[in-house]
C-alpha cells in the first residue's frame, strides 16, 4: 500500500495546478468560493477554455474529444479542481448525454451533437423526473406516439435544471404499455423551441431560480431524434445514472468548504477569542473532517480497484450518501459559525457584482439559503433512502 | 399537580386559533412577508382587540396578566400560522423589560399604550462579536451633563423598522464580558444620530442594522438601575427563549402533521409511501421529538415565571438544546420525506422547515445552551 502519487501522476498534479492557476477566471474563483450565483457566461466561458486545451470531456473516448486519462489522472483532476474552487460544469451534455450517444447513438448523432457538447455551445436539460414519478421513475407517464416519422410527445417533466438556459432536451418517454413498466421507455431527444414546448421556473427554498418544470403538449420530434432502440429506454437511463456518479463523493469541494469554515470561524468572535478557538466548535468541525477523511480515503479505494479493471459496483451508492451527509453538515456549521448574521437575506448582495456593504461577515447571507439548497443533495440523483435500498439489495443481498 | 391550562387560556387559544384557520392561510402570509412592512396593521389591531397584546402583563395595566403560561398558547399558535406581526418583539422582548425592569412611570405610559395597540417597541441587543453572550456589550452610553450619548451598532434586530421606540442594552461602565456596568435605554425610533438598515430575514420576517451615532437620551430613558441591567435581560431574554420553544412546539406540530399527510397520499411504486417501514419510523421520531419539545416548552414556562434562577437557566436552556435536536429530526426529515418539493418556495414546508431552523439560532443555538446547562450548578 503506497498513498503518494507515481513521478508521473506528480508531474501530471503539477501540470494541471499551473494550468488552473494560469487559466482559471480569478473573478469565478471568488464567486464560486463565496457561493455567489453564476451567470451562464461563467460556464461557457471556462468550459470553452478547458476545450481549447483539450482536458473537457475526461470521460469520452480520445477519437470523440477525450483525454486518454487513466482514472489516477481523472482522480487527480478532480483533486485539483475542487482545491481551486473550479465551477462545476454542466453535467447534462458533458457527463450524462455524451457518453449515453457514444454507447448508444449512431454515428449520424454523434457527429451531429457532440462537438457542440464540447464546445459549451448547445446546452442540454434533463427530461427525467415527473411529479408522479420520483424515486419510482420507472412509472414515468410522458407520452411518445409514433405517427409516421415524427413521435408526438404529451406529458411534463420536472427538475430541469438550468431548463431555462437549454437548447434541447433528453429525456424518457413511454412508447408502449407494457407488463413491465421498465420495458415501454424510450430515450428521445427533443429542441426547447419546438412548438408545444413551455418552461415553467420552479423557485427553490433559497429564493433562486435554477429549476424548472417543463410541460410538453403535442411536441413533434422526428423519429431519427430516438437514441438506442425503441423501448431501450431503461437501459439506458441505468446506465446514464451509472455516469451521473462519478466523483460523486465530492470530496475535493468539501475539503475546500471545510476550510472555508475555518476561515470564517477564525473572522467571527466569541468569548472575546476567534470562534475558532471554541472547543465546542472545534469538535464539531473534527467530527467532519474524521467522515470526510473515511470519505476520501474510501473513494480512493475504490480508485484503486477502478484502476486495477474492477468494476465500482454499488460503491457509488454508499458514496453518495456519505458524500451528500458530509456536505450537508459543512453547510450547517457555515451558518452556524455566522451566528445571528444567517438571518439576513438580502438578494442583490448575493448577486454577481454587489458593490455594497455586507451585513455582518461578508459571506454571512448565502450561508443559510445555501444550508437550506443543499437538502437537495439527499434528495436528487436516487434520493438517500433509495441509495440504501440498492446497497441492501446489491450488497448484503437483504 | 396540574399541568392543563385554566378555562379562560383554553378560550383564547381556540379563539386565537381560529383568527389563524379563517385570517392566516399560507398564500396571504407568503403576499404580507414579501411586500410593505412585511406583515399586517390589521392584524395587529385584531391581536389588540382580542388581549393578545396584554398576555403577560400585570391587569393593572391592562393586561391578562397570564405571565409566561399564557405566552405557551400565543406562542403555539404564532408557530402553527407562522404568524409575522411583531409579537416577539415588542410584546415578549420590550414589553417584558418595561413591566420588569420599568418604573412605575414609565409602566403606566408604555404598558396600555403597548397592550392597546398604539405603541411598537423592538430590543436591540445583538453585536457581531457578542455572538450569542449577552454581557458581550461594546456599545456605549456615556454621562453628559445630565444626559446619556449612545454610540454603537446593533444588528439584526427585529422589527426594529415599524417600532416607534428601540430599546437598547449599553454599557455604562466596566470592559466589555463584565457583567457589571450594563444599562438599558429607551430611544423614539425617529431621534437625530440613529440610522437604520432594514431588511428580510430568511424566515420571511424582519429586521434592522441600528446604528447610533451619538444619540442623546435624557435621564428618564434610563430603564432600570443604572448598570445593573444584564440580570433583567438575562430573565427576560429567557423568557423569550421559553416562548420561541412553545413557538417551535407550533411549527413542529405542523411539519409532522403535513408530513405524515404527505407519506400517505404520495404514490410511488404503486402505494402509498406511507407502507415503507423506513418512512414511518423518521414520522414516529418526529412525533416523539414533538411531545419531548412541548413537555420541555411547559417546563421552561414553569420555570421562567419562578425566581429560582438556576433551574430557569436549566429548563430553559434544555427547552432550547431540544428545539436545536428538532432542526435535524423534524426539520431536516420533513424536507427529506416531502422530496423535490419539500425544497420548493411554493410549498409551505420549506418556509416551516426555515423557521424551526432559525429558531435555533435565536438566542443562542444549541451549542450555546448545551454548554450553558452545563455549567448551571
Amino acid at each position: 500500500m503506497d498513498l503518494n502519487y507515481s513521478p508521473e501522476e506528480q508531474a501530471f498534479q503539477l501540470e494541471v495546478r499551473e494550468f488552473l492557476n494560469s487559466k482559471y477566471p480569478k473573478e469565478v474563483q471568488e464567486k464560486v468560493a463565496k457561493g455567489i450565483a453564476l451567470k451562464k457566461d461563467d460556464y461557457v466561458r471556462w468550459q470553452k477554455t478547458l476545450n481549447d486545451k483539450g482536458w473537457v470531456a475526461p470521460g469520452w473516448p480520445v477519437e470523440y474529444g477525450g483525454t486518454g486519462w487513466t482514472p489516477m489522472q481523472k482522480y487527480i483532476f478532480e483533486e485539483e479542481c475542487g482545491a481551486a474552487n473550479c465551477l462545476r460544469l454542466v453535467a447534462f451534455g458533458l457527463v450524462m448525454l455524451g457518453p449515453v450517444l457514444l454507447e448508444f447513438g449512431n454515428e449520424e448523432q454523434k457527429q451531429k451533437y457532440l462537438p457542440d457538447i464540447l464546445k459549451s455551445d448547445i446546452w442540454w436539460a434533463q427530461g427525467y423526473s415527473e411529479p408522479n414519478a420520483g424515486s419510482d421513475l420507472a412509472s414515468l407517464q410522458t407520452k411518445a406516439e409514433k405517427q409516421g416519422d415524427y413521435y408526438i410527445i404529451n406529458g411534463s417533466k420536472t427538475w430541469a435544471t438550468h431548463g431555462h438556459y437549454a437548447d434541447k432536451m433528453f429525456a424518457l418517454v413511454r412508447t408502449s404499455q407494457e407488463d413491465r413498466k421498465q420495458k415501454g421507455i424510450s430515450f428521445l431527444l427533443l429542441d426547447m423551441n419546438d412548438p408545444g414546448v413551455t418552461v415553467d421556473p420552479i423557485v427553490t427554498v433559497d429564493g433562486m431560480h435554477v429549476v424548472n418544470q417543463v410541460f410538453l403538449d403535442n411536441v413533434k420530434v422526428p423519429v431519427e431524434n430516438l437514441v438506442g432502440k425503441e423501448g431501450e429506454g431503461w437501459t439506458i437511463a441505468k446506465y446514464l445514472l451509472q455516469h451521473e456518479r462519478t466523483n460523486i463523493a465530492q470530496v475535493p469541494r468539501s475539503k475546500a468548504q471545510v476550510k472555508r469554515v475555518k476561515a470564517i470561524a477564525s473572522q467571527e468572535m466569541y468569548n472575546d477569542k476567534p470562534l475558532i478557538e471554541d472547543v465546542q466548535f472545534r469538535l464539531k468541525i473534527a467530527e467532519v473532517e474524521v467522515e470526510l477523511m473515511a470519505l476520501e480515503m474510501t473513494s480512493r479505494r475504490v480508485l484503486s480497484k477502478l484502476s486495477a479493471g474492477e468494476p465500482p459496483g454499488s460503491a457509488s451508492s454508499l458514496l453518495k450518501v456519505k458524500g451528500t451527509e458530509v456536505q450537508q453538515a459543512i453547510t450547517a456549521l457555515l451558518m452556524e459559525a455566522v451566528g445571528y448574521y444567517g438571518f439576513p437575506y438580502v438578494k442583490e448582495t448575493m448577486t454577481d457584482g454587489w458593490q455594497g456593504d455586507p451585513i455582518g461577515h461578508e459571506e454571512a447571507v448565502m450561508l443559510a439559503p445555501h444550508y437550506f439548497d443543499w437538502r437537495k443533495t439527499s434528495i436528487y440523483g436516487g434520493s438517500n433512502e433509495i441509495q440504501k435500498n440498492i446497497m441492501a439489495k446489491a450488497v448484503l443481498g437483504l | 399537580m396540574n399541568l392543563e391550562f385554566s378555562e379562560e387560556m383554553v378560550m383564547l387559544e381556540d379563539s386565537l386559533n381560529k383568527f389563524i384557520e379563517n385570517e392566516y392561510d399560507f398564500e396571504t402570509r407568503q403576499k404580507l412577508s414579501r411586500k410593505g412592512i412585511g406583515y399586517s396593521e390589521g392584524h395587529w389591531q385584531n391581536f389588540a382587540d382580542m388581549g393578545l397584546l396584554g398576555v403577560p402583563f400585570d391587569e393593572q395595566y391592562g393586561g391578562f396578566g397570564f405571565g409566561q403560561i399564557g405566552l405557551i398558547v400565543v406562542m403555539e399558535a404564532i408557530g402553527k400560522g407562522l404568524v409575522l406581526e411583531p409579537y416577539l418583539a415588542s410584546v415578549i422582548l420590550a414589553g417584558q423589560l418595561i413591566q420588569k425592569a420599568g418604573d412605575e412611570a414609565q409602566k403606566e405610559t408604555l404598558l396600555p399604550a403597548l397592550i392597546g395597540g398604539d405603541l411598537k417597541m423592538a430590543f436591540a441587543y445583538v453585536e457581531r462579536q457578542a455572538r450569542y453572550n449577552l454581557s458581550d456589550i461594546e456599545f456605549k452610553a456615556e454621562q453628559v451633563e445630565g444626559q446619556y450619548r449612545l454610540t454603537g451598532h446593533k444588528s439584526v434586530v427585529f422589527n426594529a423598522e415599524t417600532a416607534d421606540k428601540i430599546i437598547v442594552s449599553a454599557r455604562t461602565a466596566g470592559e466589555a464580558l463584565s457583567n457589571e456596568g450594563v444599562s438599558l435605554f429607551i430611544v423614539d425610533k425617529n431621534v437625530a444620530g440613529l440610522a437604520s438598515r432594514d431588511y428580510e430575514t430568511v424566515d420571511g420576517l424582519r429586521a434592522s442594522e441600528l446604528t447610533f451615532d451619538g444619540v442623546m437620551v435624557g435621564a428618564d430613558a434610563l430603564i432600570g438601575t443604572l448598570g445593573d441591567a444584564l440580570p433583567v435581560i438575562e430573565r427576560v431574554i429567557d423568557s423569550a427563549t421559553a416562548a420561541i420553544s412553545a413557538e417551535a412546539v407550533g411549527v413542529v406540530t405542523q411539519l409532522r402533521g403535513k408530513t405524515v399527510e404527505y407519506l400517505k397520499t404520495r404514490r410511488q411504486f404503486g402505494k402509498a409511501i406511507s407502507v415503507f417501514q423506513v418512512l414511518q419510523h423518521r414520522a414516529v421520531d418526529m412525533f416523539m421529538a414533538e411531545e419531548q419539545l412541548r413537555s420541555l416548552s411547559y417546563l421552561a414556562a414553569i420555570r421562567a415565571g419562578e425566581n429560582d434562577d438556576n433551574e430557569r437557566v436549566k429548563s430553559v436552556s434544555a427547552a432550547k438544546v431540544y428545539l436545536g435536536d428538532c432542526r435535524s429530526v423534524v426539520a431536516e426529515q420533513a424536507a427529506q420525506l416531502h422530496g423535490g418539493i419539500g425544497v420548493t418556495d411554493e410549498l409551505d414546508v420549506a418556509h416551516y422547515v426555515k423557521r424551526l431552523t432559525m429558531l435555533n439560532t435565536l438566542f443562542g443555538d444549541r451549542d450555546y445552551h448545551l454548554q450553558r446547562f452545563s455549567t448551571a450548578a
